[in-house]
């Protein structure tokens, strides 16, 4: 989890927090890039119609920014994989500007988990996890569920981190 | 959006939408609930986007959790649109609507 260090936000990250960290980021680069798919219910939650009743000019805007949209989303899923320590794991530390960078590559990993596992506004993640793990403790949604519960503790300790009085 | 523990941000006042003439805010900018977003996050992007206070940022963000949606900004179509696509950029479900 982030704290503050001074100017910067600080973590140190072990051997597996960095695979999921690399793997999680991978997976929206490879969304927004060879994978693109306007059908995907991910890819409609990311880029959402701006005029929901208007699909003419939803598309006409689409066309104006989804480019520069999907770059930026991409750059930010960079961002972390910049910076991500080696496989044995090891400190980051992150600047105000890279930090941003975070939150929002953070947030676009999490939302992207979050339609596949179809999180619900009423879903008890603990719940959710419990259930799963009694079914099959070794299946992959036990695996997504507790990546998708660790990203959101991440994302929140790099913002109090962020906002934290210098 | 869920909640974890309240971050601490120091309010930055900026001019709001109340003191704008009618004419320029045909338009507005809507932000819709969803069950991912974090409630810290949601407040810090209001902030961070539009400079609102700690406590319009935050009143906003609980407008949207509890109703389902909130008006963000209100201006000229041009503006909402654009306010829509920074809104996308931080991973907010945000439309743009007729005032």
């Amino acid at each position: 989890m982030f704290r503050r260090n001074g100017t910067h936000c600080v973590a140190t990250f072990a051997a597996d927090e960095v695979r999921v960290l690399r793997k999680v980021a991978s997976e929206v680069v490879g969304l927004l890039s060879e994978g693109f798919d306007h059908e995907d219910p991910v890819v409609e939650r990311l880029f959402p119609d701006i005029y929901p009743e208007d699909p003419h000019n939803s598309a006409e805007f689409r066309r104006y920014t989804e480019g520069d949209l999907k770059t930026s989303k991409i750059d930010q899923a960079g961002a972390i994989l910049a910076v991500l320590p080696g496989d044995g794991g090891g400190e980051v530390r992150l600047d105000g500007e890279e930090a941003e960078a975070w939150l929002r590559a953070l947030n676009d990993a999490r939302l992207a988990m979050g339609v596949r596992l179809e999180i619900k506004a009423d879903t008890d993640l603990g719940e959710e996890l419990d259930d799963a793990v009694l079914r099959d403790p070794t299946s992959s949604r036990v695996f997504q569920l507790s990546v998708y519960a660790y990203l959101g503790y991440l994302q929140e300790s790099l913002l109090n981190a962020l906002v934290q009085a210098r | 959006m869920v909640g974890m523990a309240a971050p601490q941000v120091a309010p930055v006042e900026t001019p709001g939408t109340d003191e704008m003439p009618v004419a320029d805010r045909a338009w507005v900018t809507i932000v819709w609930d969803d069950p991912v977003n974090l409630m810290s996050y949601v407040t810090w992007v209001f902030q961070k986007l539009f400079g609102y206070s700690r406590d319009k940022a935050e009143k906003l963000m609980l407008d949207v959790h509890h109703k389902g949606k909130a008006v963000v900004s209100s201006g000229a179509r041009e503006r909402m649109e654009h306010d829509a696509s920074q809104l996308h950029a931080y991973g907010l479900w945000a439309t743009v609507d007729k005032a």
